[in-house]
């Protein structure tokens, strides 16, 4: 999990990483066989400025690369810039 | 992956205004993610098809090669990738989906 987070601010620059994990939610699920985890995470990043969606998420995905997916089954992403956080959280 | 799967599912995705690649069928969808995808398109009450991934291991690989997207379900509407679970539900949320998916149906 330290793995997983490092990796995404790292290759982020992320200002804010916020792993959960979700494994518990899906055991017994086939895809959680051998140990591989579900989880979600929010990622903060300015350069997700002028990014799509797909976009953002393929970042995350990519900064994940080979944990997925034999360590991590299922990775639920969602990615803000610093702003659209701020308003996210002022609506919350 | 070989160029045949890769065709087969250009042709398969430019065919289908609304595709959902999914693990399982609408009716008994195999992975939560799936299931809450239909749930969205359940909602919209639209029109979809769908291609259960687990009944042919070469599409499971080759559609995550297709999109450069290494999960599954995947949404396409009008031949172009949109995104995931996580991305579907959160453009139902804020309204985006609905007009996307009229277009892709009119057109």
């Amino acid at each position: 999990m330290n793995e997983l987070r490092n990796r995404i601010t790292a290759a982020l620059a992320a200002d804010v990483v916020e792993l959960q994990d979700d494994s518990a939610k899906h055991r017994g699920h086939a895809g959680a066989r051998g140990g591989a985890g579900h989880y979600s995470v929010v990622v903060v990043a300015s350069r997700f400025a002028g990014m799509t969606r797909v976009d953002r998420h393929r970042a995350v995905y990519d900064a994940v690369g080979d944990m997925i997916p034999h360590q991590v089954h299922a990775l639920a992403v969602r990615a803000y810039t610093p702003d659209e956080w701020q308003r996210a959280r002022a609506s919350a | 992956m070989s160029e045949i799967t890769n065709d087969r599912i250009r042709e398969t995705i430019e065919s289908n205004k609304i595709l959902i690649y999914m693990k399982g069928s609408p009716s008994f969808p195999m992975c939560g993610f799936s299931a809450a995808t239909i749930e969205v398109f359940e909602e919209l009450g639209v029109p979809y098809n769908t291609v259960d991934v687990l009944k042919d291991p070469e599409v499971r690989e080759g559609i995550k090669r297709y999109s450069n997207w290494p999960t599954i379900p995947q949404v396409y509407i009008a031949g172009k990738f949109i995104g995931g679970c996580d991305i579907v539900r959160e453009m139902h949320a804020n309204g985006e989906l609905e007009p996307l998916v009229k277009e892709a149906l009119q057109a």
